[in-house]
């Protein structure tokens, strides 16, 4: 079984996992609910175990690199870092409901990787310019990044639907958690996602000084990034200093997704240097 | 207040607005949109192409070709700048009163509306002191002990320097602009490209017709470029020598990604080619007599093909072609003629000499042995950049200062201790200037860890 074998099972795992959560939601099942986290957890080491295969793959081809050089593995590395970012959130708030918004993220993301035509899962050799620490440190914190803020999305989407109803007893919505914690949890996901964010364009901007002699060239996946932390930017300060909350974050919250959703594909679509990203 | 005075306080009151801010921000990221819908720097006739006349001069009009360099983008930069430098200034005062304050005095009545633990203990004060102060003296580092009648409080306190963090990120931003700044103003950005066993003094500017003067020569002694078995390129290698005054100075193998730093000017590599050489040797093979054919081609001089099979032109050499996708590596380009009127493009790969027989034709032709020890030459991106240690050193303290901003606070806490029919209440309270819930959760833990003590001497 090859990684890219172990990494379609996974995506059924992850699909599980969803499906299991949100059953838990409606049908009030505690034990789908803890099935559901047994099934992330499984789906999470399997991702893990399918990057490291795929890692030691490209090893017995002679052309070992780290997974992470093109937009298939970006997209199972991502899916990953959902996971277990989701796993952590759920210990830490002791709450699985929040899975089921957040756990068909990361389900996406593999069923793009795993089953879109235009994406290859073949392991290619690194071009040259590809090939630098910086770039693997790039990749990485971008990533983890954009997963804090996939998580903030599903979180403030929640929000938005709890926020000013009737939380009666008998109501799904009575199971959700109060907006005051989705505030809260949603602030502190968009704080660790802006670090790594931040991180993220920092070592970028290392890798091109390292490869092009150039830290920044507008280029337009570069200006994305920029637009991104902007928007993240604007939004932390609306919140710190003038003291916006709820609705206002959450749709703000809403807008970075989508920066980061259009610095991630979107650009492909537009002239510039990061191509590899769309093969 | 004369006139002056007035206007620069206007000024002022106008920069130091967390609105201006937002409002900067949302403004900058917004119309940042627009370069990346239109591709910058290209050439004129591309646009016009594109876009047609009349666009193009509306464009042109609001500088959408170079925006980033507009004066308006610049602007809005300059005032965001402006805005963080004021503002800064402005709160700066008040936190460094307290941050510097040498007698902090932290008084009961701050404590009073927070979340508080409470817990009854059995010993005298005198001896909870003796407990309570080096647990709190050991989380905190500073603490600070007020007996009162009927009983005792520990103030303590940590991390109050964390307070910084914000004019740290802020400065970090500050120097940023600075150094992309130096750079603009003294950096040089150019190319060059350099035929292996010579070397070069000056390098061509990118974008612009000039040229900038090295104080040394650049020789590259040998380069060499290796694919892997796809045909996709693996490493492009340039052994450069510096020279000064013709002697020798250093000498080193550049890669992508890996270049030669010298004086302030970085050498990386960027592209290469072939010489352009006069004559290539190509092979005909004509399939139905199994004869090979020798002949002298020049880029662009048909040639008549043997076996009176037509003509052939030899059009361009690529570094790097590839066909559907797929990467050949360097190759030639030219043109069959064999029947009039049905010219077709072929593609010569130097190192897939049996690529032309998948056309599965009379004739295949390959560029013949020899022609492999070409020689080639090197293309170099050289730059030179001041400002980039100002440009890093904002890097790292961006990163310290956001790690201080959003995971660190400034913390106070209060144990108080009161004495009520020989027994005594102890309350935990809390605070801090941000992560509130961390802070409750700090509470709890000291909480715990001064029940425990309880336990273990009970
Ligand atoms: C282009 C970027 C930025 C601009 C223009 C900007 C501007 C400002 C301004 C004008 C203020 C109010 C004045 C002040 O308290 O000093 C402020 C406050 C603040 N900024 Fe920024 N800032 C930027 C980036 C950042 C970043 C990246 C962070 C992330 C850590 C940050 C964190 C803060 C915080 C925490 C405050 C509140 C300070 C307080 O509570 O007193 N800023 N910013």
């Amino acid at each position: 079984m090859d990684s890219s074998h172990v990494l379609s099972v996974v995506t059924f795992v992850y699909g599980l996992a969803a499906v299991l959560y949100i059953a838990s939601l409606i049908f009030r099942q505690d034990t789908a609910g803890k099935a559901a986290s047994i099934v992330i957890f499984i789906g999470a080491a399997g991702n893990a175990a399918g990057i490291g295969l795929r890692w030691w793959e490209s090893h017995q081809q002679n052309i070992g690199h780290a997974p992470l050089s093109n937009l298939y593995e970006s997209l199972v590395f991502f899916a990953l870092t959902i996971a277990v970012i989701y796993l952590v959130v759920e210990r830490k708030y002791k709450n699985r409901i929040i899975g089921a918004f957040v756990t068909p993220l990361a389900f996406l993301a593999m069923a793009y990787a795993s089953l879109s035509p235009n994406i290859s899962d073949r392991i290619m050799p690194l071009l040259p310019a590809l090939k630098s620490n910086w770039l693997i440190a790039h990749v990485m914190t971008c990533f983890i990044g954009y997963a804090a803020f996939a998580l903030a999305f599903g979180v403030s989407i929640m929000y938005l639907i709890t926020f000013g109803k009737e939380r009666s007893g008998e109501s799904i919505l009575a199971r959700l958690p109060s907006p005051a914690m989705l505030n809260e949890l949603n602030y502190q996901l968009i704080m660790f996602g802006f670090l790594f964010l931040t991180v993220g364009i920092i070592t970028g901007a290392v890798w091109a000084n390292s490869a092009w002699g150039r830290y920044w060239g507008w280029d337009p996946k570069e200006t994305w990034s920029l637009i991104t932390w902007f928007v993240y930017i604007g939004l932390l300060h609306a919140k710190m200093m003038r003291g916006w909350d709820g609705k206002r974050i959450a749709y703000l919250s809403m807008l970075g997704f989508l920066a980061v959703m259009i610095t991630y594909f979107g650009v492909n679509y537009l002239p510039g240097l990061h191509s590899y990203g769309s093969r | 207040m004369n006139f002056l005075e007035r206007n620069l306080k206007e000024v002022w009151k106008f920069f130091v607005s967390v609105k201006l801010t937002i409002f900067l921000l949302f403004s900058i990221a917004g119309t940042s949109i627009v370069g990346t819908l239109i591709p910058q720097n290209a050439r004129v006739e591309e646009y016009l192409q594109a876009f047609g006349e009349f666009k193009y001069r509306i464009f042109d009009i609001f500088d959408l070709f170079d925006m980033y360099h507009s004066w308006w983008f610049q602007l809005l930069i300059l005032m965001l700048t402006a805005n963080i430098i004021i503002c800064s200034i402005d709160r700066l005062s008040a936190t460094w009163k307290i941050i510097f304050n040498r007698n902090p005095s932290i008084k009961k009545s701050q404590f009073k509306d927070l979340n508080k633990e409470e817990f009854i203990e059995e010993r005298s004060p005198e001896q909870l002191q003796t407990i309570y102060a080096p647990i709190l003296h050991k989380a905190f580092g500073f603490t600070q002990v007020e007996t009162t009648d009927t009983g005792f409080c520990i103030f303590a306190e940590k991390w109050r320097w964390t307070r910084f963090g914000v004019y740290i990120v802020h400065l970090s931003i500050v120097l940023l602009l600075l150094g992309s700044l130096i750079g603009s103003l003294f950096g040089f950005d150019g190319y060059v490209n350099i035929p292996e066993g010579e070397s070069v003094d000056q390098v061509r500017i990118n974008n612009v017709d000039k040229t900038h003067a090295l104080a040394f020569q650049i020789r590259c002694d040998d380069f060499t470029v290796s694919f892997y078995d796809s045909g996709e390129p693996k490493e492009y290698r340039s052994r450069l020598t510096i020279l000064e005054n013709g002697k020798p100075v250093v000498q080193k193998d550049i890669l992508v990604n890996d270049p030669l730093r010298y004086k302030g000017v970085n050498i990386f590599q960027s592209s290469y080619g072939k010489m352009p050489s006069k004559d290539v040797t190509l092979k005909f093979t004509v399939a139905e007599s199994g004869m090979v054919y020798e002949k002298q081609a020049e880029i662009g001089k048909p040639i008549d093909l043997p076996e009176g099979l037509g003509s052939f032109l030899l059009k361009e050499y690529r570094p790097s072609a590839d066909l559907q996708g797929t990467s050949l590596g360097e190759a030639f380009i030219g043109v069959l003629n064999t029947e009039p009127g049905k010219a077709q493009e072929i593609i010569l790969p130097v190192r897939f000499p049996n690529f032309d027989k998948m056309r599965k034709d009379k004739m295949f032709i390959s560029i013949a042995e020899q022609q492999q020890r070409e020689k080639y030459y090197t293309g170099l991106q050289v730059t030179g950049d001041p400002g980039v240690w100002v440009v890093y050193t904002g890097f790292i303290m961006m990163i310290l200062g956001c790690i201080i901003t959003f995971f660190m606070s400034h913390q106070q806490m209060m144990v108080e201790v009161t004495q009520k029919n020989k027994k005594c209440i102890v309350i935990v309270a809390g605070k801090a200037n941000k992560n509130i819930f961390g802070m409750q959760q700090e509470v709890a833990k000291i909480t715990k860890r001064l029940t425990g003590s309880q336990k273990h001497s009970a």
